[in-house]
Parts: structure tokens; C-alpha cells; sequence
């Protein structure tokens, strides 16, 4: 090839310059950002499961909630993964449909007329409030009057739910372009028909995995539930009326205990919480999968 | 649906692709007697906001004839075909004034829905837009917002409006793929075939051709000589020979400047026969246009 190179009139190669080496640091820099946001990912993921999978057994998974005193191998964390999954499902089916329903107002039906703006930034606003502010707001309105329960709960981690979703449908239901929605109505269609047919269709992959997000992250906010479910040892089937706890809430109570074998279950537990994520995940990703089989 | 059924004019045959370059109008000649008037506009101006895109446009389009809409960029031809099915009601802002009949009846009468006018005038877009569903369920969307149900009958809407968009015989063994999977000049003829499969009766279409390659050109505009006996064409189309080979009829837009006010806005500049307009043309304006001086 050199030989060629030279033999050549012209000659090819990229000149050493200033521009080679800029190239060169710019790779170089982002390689070593993406290490360095991968670095605290997997030492969170391996510190949890290290000290998380030892505990993980079928009646851990099961049992009830045993007093912080007594050792590992005793009770598990059953009513708080049954807790978590009542709680966080409630809240999914409170706010997942209102945030879909409101973002199709905000785009197809508002446009930029007052109303629209005004709930586009009140939903702003609302992503910004704290969640411990959300659970206190909860706490006032709710359970001062109905006492604790799973549903005060769900009100919690729905409403810092329906901003995320509201947004996150927002921003798919604007990537859908135009065209699609003027063939529609080129056929006849009428809005709502538009809408339903040709809007969420083409947008329904990033809308189910936008939820999905916001699901995971509503399984895993504990401040809205300290003053809403209060914590419990035993499975609360109701999630109606009834103090309640979640895994959230019993990683915090186990981690703040001075006793190994709290701890240890606070682990399990948090390995648990992990675990349910992942899966969310995994199932975001399939369900996109089958949704965008005719995009392309 | 209303199916035009009188004055079938009839069918030269077609050039082939060969003959592209071919300037000869093609049968505007045969279609001697002028049908039912279709759309009538009178002194038509259409507004965005207070930007006057065009002024008093007055035409009639008449029935199983090809209308070419030509003229430069700017001239507001876009806007007056999307004007005939109410298209520009998605624009905010967008208003018009003066009169457009469909067959007599006020396009835009106050009691007049958009979405009927829209099931009867269908439209081709420039860029081919199919639905990211299935091939299948790209025609049978029409219907089955229509409500039909029966898949029988909708399996034939799907072949009968394949087979006039002549995709058929290239799709017929993937309809369940997806529509997007196709190439520019399939995805067009699926976009022509799902406006086909409600039974329009008349079909705009804008610029159908000004992404694809003249094979593919070529084939939409076969298509397009094949289906007019029963429908009514109006097409826009910056491709001037496009309007020789297809139309029967030709308007020439053309922008008006107006120095003082420094505004300028769309104007109907002659219409007529297609031959007429680019060897006799009346106006100057016309004249240059088509001869290649301006524009």
C-alpha cells in the first residue's frame, strides 16, 4: 500500500494535522464519558446484588415482615413486594390513561389555545414538585380524612406519575408527522377517528415504554408513601382501606435499623426492587418491538 | 357514493415510457365535448392569516378530464387544490373567500362538513405518505372508517384498488407487509390505490410525481390515463411536459408582485384547453413560461 502510495501522483493519505488530533481527543473523551456513567451503574448493580442474593429464597420472597431484631434467615419481604405491586398497578391505571388522554388534548385538540397552554405548564410545573411534597399534599387531603391505605398511595405516585407521562406522550405524539395526519383526513376521516387510528398507532411504541418509565420509577419512589401506606408485616390484600407497605418503604425502615439481619433483608429487598425494574423493562422493550413491526 | 357514469371519454393509447420526452398533448384532442362542470370557483381568494396567498381565481373543472395546475414556486396552485376539498382547514389561520361549488353545492357553506367533502374529493400528496400499518390495512383504511366491516368485501376493495393503482400484480403476495417497506414509486401508487379504494369521485393530486424517477413517473401516469374515465383529475405538477403528456386542461398560475405595498400573492394567469396553453397561449406571461424564460 505505501508503495502504491508513493508510485502515486496523488497522494491520499490524511495529512497529520490539527484535525486528525482534535478527532482523536473528541473519540477518546466520549468513550470515557460513557465509562464513567457506566462505572456507578455497575457498582450499584454489583453491590446490591452481592449483598442482596445470598438472602433471596422463595419464603424470603414470601414470608411476612419479621421485627428488625430477629436474623436473616427469619421472614422475608412478601407484603411488601405484594404492597409495591397493588400500589404501584393502582396508580399505573389511575394515571397512565389521564396523562395519555391529556397529552392527545395538548396536541390534537388544544393546539396553542390558553387552556392548553395553562395544562402544559401546570404539567411542567407538576414534574418539578418534590415527591415528598406530592406524599405531604396526599397525606392533607386524603388520609387526614380516610385514613392510610394503598389507594392514598396510588393518589401519590399518580400524580407524580401523570407529568411524566403527559410529557413523555406529548413528545411521541409530535414525532408523528403531519403527512400521516392529512392522508387521514384526506380519506375522511374525522379527528377523533384521526386520532385513534393513525396518532396513537404510529405513536403507541413510545407511549407504552414512556409509561413503562414511569412506572418503574413510581415502583421505586419512596417519599410519597412514607405518609400514605405507613408500613406493615403482613400482607395487606386490600389496597383500598388498610395501612400497606411496598418495597420502597421497607428498604428504608430495614436500612435505618442497626440490626445485620434487617439489613440483610433491606438488601434482599432492594435487589428485589431492582429485579421488578428490569423486568419492566425488559417488557417495555418487547411491547415496542410488537408495536413498530410495521414502521419500517 | 356517487359514481360519475356519463361522458366516458374515450381511451387513447397511452405513450409509452419511451415517449417521455414526448411534448405531444395526448388526448386532450379525443375529449372534444366538455362534461359536467365538477368544481366551479368564482373569484376565489385564500388567505393565511393576513398573507393574500391567492387572488380571485375563477375556474371550472368538468368531469373524466385530467386539470393540470402548473406554474412557478409561489403561485399559490397548492393552495387553490387544497382548497377544492377543504384541505387548508387544517391550516390555522387559513381562510377563504369567494365562491367553490362541487357540483353545484357550496364547499364552503357553513353546514357543510369537511369530512364529507373529503370522503367524495380525495387527494395524493406530494410525498408518499402510507400509515406505518400493513399494505392491506393501508387501502382498507378508507373503507373501514366508512364502516365497512365484512373482510370479503373489503379483500375486494383491497385487489379492485391494487389492481387500478396497477400495484397488484408487485404486492399481492405481501399484503400483510408493511406499507413503508416500499419503494417511492409503490409507496405513491399505494397512497393512489388507498385514495382509490374509497371511491372518490374526483382525486387532487399535488406534485405525485416530483419524488420519483421517470420510470416510476411514468407508471402514475399511465395510471392516471387509465383510471380517468371514472374520475376527475386535478393535478399540480411543476413538471410542464407532465402536464402535456396527461391533461386535458391546463391553468397557469403565476405570482403578482405589487411594488408599492412590496406584497406579492398567487393569480390565475390563463386556463385552457392543454394544447391551446402551450401553443397558442393567450398571455405573454403564459407564453413565457412554457417556452422556458421565466419561471
Amino acid at each position: 500500500m505505501t508503495v502504491a502510495a508513493e508510485q502515486s501522483k496523488v497522494n491520499l493519505r490524511e495529512p497529520p494535522s490539527w484535525r486528525r488530533t482534535k478527532n482523536r481527543i473528541a473519540t477518546v473523551l466520549m468513550v470515557l464519558a460513557f465509562v464513567l456513567v457506566i462505572i456507578p451503574l455497575g457498582f450499584v448493580l454489583f453491590t446490591v446484588i452481592a449483598k442482596g442474593a445470598s438472602i433471596i429464597s422463595w419464603s424470603f420472597l414470601t414470608s411476612s415482615i419479621p421485627v428488625n431484631v430477629a436474623p436473616a434467615n427469619v421472614g422475608g419481604i412478601g407484603p411488601a413486594i405484594v404492597g409495591t405491586i397493588e400500589i404501584t398497578a393502582l396508580a399505573t391505571v389511575m394515571a397512565v390513561p389521564l396523562g395519555i388522554l391529556g397529552a392527545v388534548y395538548l396536541n390534537e385538540y388544544g393546539g396553542k389555545n390558553w387552556l392548553a397552554r395553562l395544562i402544559g405548564f401546570m404539567s411542567d410545573v407538576m414534574t418539578g414538585v418534590p415527591s415528598i411534597v406530592m406524599g405531604l399534599f396526599i397525606f392533607s387531603i386524603w388520609v387526614l380524612h380516610f385514613g392510610f391505605s394503598g389507594l392514598a398511595g396510588a393518589f401519590a405516585l399518580g400524580c407524580l406519575m401523570l407529568p411524566i407521562v403527559i410529557r413523555s406522550t406529548d413528545e411521541m405524539l409530535k414525532l408523528v408527522p403531519d403527512p400521516l395526519r392529512e392522508a387521514s383526513y384526506a380519506l375522511g376521516a374525522t379527528k377523533s377517528r384521526v386520532t385513534l387510528t393513525v396518532v396513537l398507532p404510529a405513536a403507541i411504541a413510545g407511549i407504552v415504554s414512556g409509561a413503562l418509565l414511569a412506572v418503574a420509577r413510581a415502583a421505586g419512589e419512596t417519599a410519597p408513601l412514607l405518609f400514605t401506606i405507613l408500613t406493615v408485616t403482613t400482607v395487606n390484600k386490600n389496597v383500598f382501606s388498610g395501612a400497606n407497605t411496598s418495597l420502597p418503604s421497607q428498604i428504608f425502615s430495614n436500612a435505618t435499623s442497626p440490626y445485620v439481619g434487617a439489613q440483610a433483608r433491606g438488601w434482599g429487598a432492594a435487589l428485589t426492587l431492582i429485579v421488578i425494574a428490569f423486568v419492566l423493562m425488559v417488557v417495555a422493550r418487547f411491547v415496542t418491538a410488537r408495536f413498530t413491526r410495521y414502521s419500517r | 357514493m356517487e359514481q360519475p357514469e356519463q361522458n366516458v371519454v374515450a381511451k387513447t393509447e397511452m405513450p409509452k415510457p419511451a415517449a417521455l420526452q414526448d411534448t405531444q398533448p395526448s388526448d386532450a384532442a379525443v375529449s372534444g365535448t366538455s362534461g359536467e362542470h365538477v368544481f366551479n370557483t368564482k373569484n376565489v381568494s385564500i388567505y393565511y392569516g393576513s398573507f393574500r396567498a391567492v387572488t380571485d381565481v375563477s375556474l371550472t373543472i368538468y368531469e373524466n378530464e385530467i386539470t393540470a395546475f402548473i406554474g412557478p414556486s409561489g403561485c399559490g396552485k397548492t393552495t387553490v387544490l387544497r382548497t377544492l376539498n377543504r384541505m387548508n382547514d387544517l391550516v390555522p389561520g387559513a381562510r377563504v373567500e369567494g365562491d367553490v361549488d362541487y357540483r353545484g353545492a357550496p364547499v364552503y357553506a357553513p353546514d357543510v362538513s369537511a369530512t364529507a367533502v373529503r370522503r367524495r374529493i380525495g387527494m395524493v400528496f406530494q410525498k408518499p405518505n402510507p400509515f406505518p400499518k400493513s399494505i392491506y390495512d393501508n387501502i382498507a383504511y378508507g373503507p373501514r372508517i366508512n364502516g365497512e366491516r365484512k373482510k370479503s368485501k373489503l379483500d375486494e376493495i383491497v385487489e379492485r384498488s391494487l389492481r387500478q393503482a396497477a400495484l397488484w400484480d408487485e404486492v399481492k403476495n405481501r399484503l400483510n407487509k408493511s406499507g413503508l417497506a416500499l419503494s417511492g414509486g409503490q409507496a405513491q401508487r399505494l397512497c393512489i390505490a388507498r385514495t382509490l379504494a374509497v371511491e372518490p369521485d374526483v382525486v387532487l393530486m399535488d406534485e405525485p410525481c416530483s419524488a420519483l424517477d421517470p420510470i416510476a413517473t411514468a407508471a402514475i401516469e399511465d395510471l392516471m390515463r387509465d383510471i380517468k374515465s371514472q374520475y376527475t383529475i386535478v393535478i399540480v405538477t411543476h413538471n410542464m411536459q407532465q402536464a402535456t403528456r396527461v391533461s386535458d386542461r391546463t391553468a397557469f398560475f403565476s405570482v403578482l408582485r405589487n411594488e408599492k405595498s412590496d406584497t406579492r400573492t398567487g393569480v390565475l394567469v390563463e386556463y385552457d384547453r392543454t394544447e391551446n396553453i402551450f401553443q397558442n397561449p393567450r398571455d405573454s406571461r403564459t407564453q413565457a413560461y412554457v417556452t422556458g424564460r421565466m419561471g
